[in-house]
């Protein structure tokens, strides 16, 4: 590589700092899976960092896996994930395609919507309108229907679908095709990077989503997955994963070493299929970067 | 007007499907949101569920009075400005450094690499995350360790109040500073490659380079970022805030939203007056949004309209 010496020195100086960039980015999850394969003992007296398992006990794990409020939890998070997606689809879906038509409202409907993104209601005549004059209270449908569309993904869609050329759009018009067939037969097939987008975009908001569910989900087998991880790393209750495990020093060690392994249960499906993803999340801001 | 309505009833017979397409749209949006802000006029009545938004009686401006003489009204205030100040100064140049820096890898793999690395907090979920922070934080954690080793407290950093801003606005920065860089990288990418031949063919290194094409390639996006974060600048998530603040920390950790979410959902229901207090921040920021917009227009020609 050529340049000066102050752009060699540059070069190794931004090297050094993109491999540390990784390391603290990596780090607290290398530091996980250490604690969550130590026995529970021994991490309870260590202080610091880690970087080797202290001993090794895979019973935090075996205790997290026969816990039914995980098992109940990941359940309740897949009905939500999979039906909320499919609302979030339709919904977005058929608005973007209308939106990115020609018709007499069409702006005054683009400006009332994009104004919701800068002025709302706010926090608690939301929670009234869904819990007393919707009566969505302790439902799974107060966690989807609320959250039907979001402002930015059908943004997104819409300018991915101007982008297909009218005169294609036109054609299959003058061949008899209704705008349902048009949007269903040609638009869809065409856009399928976009909406594994929104698929993705969505599907990982439905994931990590918890807060509507404190407020309206009442029923405990109702919970989804984060408000179980909640209790667990939040409000630093193990006690129903603990109970006889012996006197008060081990129920406080294997409790920390549950914590860690229920981490490593909620997380790693999330690690497992992210690299593969990656570039499609990528994909979505660029498009949505176009609009600007 | 009778011919508008004419003209618009002849536009709906015959774009009948799009209409129809984009009725759900609308509905959701009238409802979860247009609803609600007449929902806020509750801000300016004594709510009772029983007589129901429109049957409450009116009082006023009594619950935004209420508010600013009370004893909350400059904390919160002033921890969701500095909270918001911190994560500006801090926060909003982090991912242009990383952008340009990457910009600068010239081993692909290794920029894809890092890349990948740095946008996974972002898909890391809110609960995961703060449970990190509180265990890394806690006595003997991993964070709290190389702190005491360095002259800080030996106890729970979250418990203290002297920590909480900082330890919010780094890990904020944590979560989202990779995933923020995307959108400086797809400017990047738009930057016409004809601009560095000339540069080259002027004399300039690297380094000049960077400075006079790269940075002023940046400009129009950093500009619509900045003006939507001053546009956000008296808003601070309550999530984060939620998981991570307890009494002790309050002092310093409690915002405008997690003061409406406490006193109107959590601990009490005092549904009019954390109304109000919420109507109070949107009026705020969307006072701040128009101003920066305006400022922007004026003075770069980046505005969002």
């Amino acid at each position: 590589m050529k340049g000066t010496a102050a752009e060699r020195l540059f070069d190794i100086g931004n090297t050094i700092l993109m491999l540390l960039l990784i390391v603290c980015t990596l780090y607290p999850f290398y530091y996980v899976f250490m604690a969550s394969i130590s026995d529970s003992n021994l991490l309870i007296q260590h202080t610091g960092l880690l970087f080797r398992p202290l001993g090794f006990n895979l019973g935090a794990f075996k205790k997290v896996i026969e816990n039914p409020n995980i098992l109940s939890g990941y359940r309740n998070t897949f009905i939500i994930l999979v039906a909320g997606t499919a609302v979030n689809l339709l919904f977005t879906t058929l608005g973007a395609y209308a939106l990115s038509r020609k018709f007499m409202l069409r702006k005054f409907i683009m400006i009332a919507i994009v104004f919701t993104m800068y002025f709302s209601g706010g926090l608690i005549p939301t929670y009234l309108l869904i819990n007393n004059y919707l009566h969505l209270g302790n439902s799974l449908l107060a966690l989807i229907i609320p959250v039907a569309v979001s402002t930015w993904n059908l943004i997104i869609m819409r300018t991915s679908f101007e982008a297909i050329p009218e005169t294609l759009l036109e054609s299959a018009k003058i061949d008899g095709a209704g705008e349902f067939r048009i949007l269903f037969q040609l638009v869809v097939p065409l856009s399928m990077p976009v909406i594994a987008v929104m698929i993705l975009y969505y599907g990982v908001a439905h994931w990590n989503s918890w807060f509507n569910a404190m407020l309206f989900l009442s029923d405990r087998n109702k919970l989804p997955l984060q408000l179980i991880l909640r209790e667990i790393l939040v409000q630093n209750s193990t006690d129903s994963m603990t109970t006889g495990t012996g006197n008060a020093n081990d129920t406080e060690a294997i409790g920390q070493s549950i914590k860690y392994a229920t981490i490593m249960v909620a997380t790693v499906p999330i690690l497992v299929v992210y690299p593969f993803l990656q570039r499609y999340f990528v994909k979505g801001v660029m498009v949505g970067a176009i609009k600007e | 007007m009778a011919k508008s309505i004419r003209l618009l009833w002849d536009d709906v017979r015959k774009n009948r499907a799009i209409y129809l397409m984009v009725l759900p749209v609308v509905l959701y949006f009238f409802i979860f949101k247009y609803f609600p802000m007449y929902g806020a006029v509750i801000a300016f009545k004594d709510f009772t569920p029983a007589k129901g938004v429109w049957g409450s009686d009116w009082v006023g401006l009594e619950h935004f009075k209420d508010f600013f003489e009370s004893y909350y009204f400059v904390r919160v205030l002033r921890n969701t400005f500095l909270i918001s100040f911190y994560n500006l100064v801090f926060g909003f140049p982090a991912p242009i450094i990383l952008a340009l820096l990457l910009n600068e890898i010239r081993q692909k793999l290794f920029k894809s690499v890092v890349q990948t690395v740095s946008y996974l907090p972002h898909f890391i979920s809110l609960i995961v995350i703060c449970g990190l922070i509180i265990d890394f934080t806690n006595r003997g954690g991993a964070a709290s360790s190389l702190i005491a080793f360095f002259g800080g407290p030996s106890t729970p950093l979250l418990n203290d109040a002297g920590y909480f801003r900082p330890i919010f606005v780094s890990t904020s920065i944590w979560q989202e500073m990779g995933w923020s860089s995307i959108i400086y990288l797809a400017a990047l990418s738009g930057i016409n490659p004809e601009l560095y031949e000339a540069a080259k063919v002027d004399g300039a290194g690297r380094f000049r380079q960077i400075w006079s094409v790269t940075l002023p390639g940046l400009i129009p996006t950093i500009m619509i970022l900045l003006i939507l974060r001053i546009g956000g600048l008296m808003e601070v998530g309550f999530e984060k805030i939620v998981l991570l603040y307890n009494p002790n920390t309050y002092e310093t950790a409690d915002v405008i939203s997690s003061f409406v979410y406490r006193e109107g959902l959590a601990q009490g229901n005092d549904y009019s007056y954390t109304t109000a207090v919420g109507l109070f921040q949107s009026a705020i920021n969307f006072v701040l949004l128009i101003s920066a917009n305006r400022i922007s227009r004026r003075f770069s020609g980046s505005r969002l309209w």
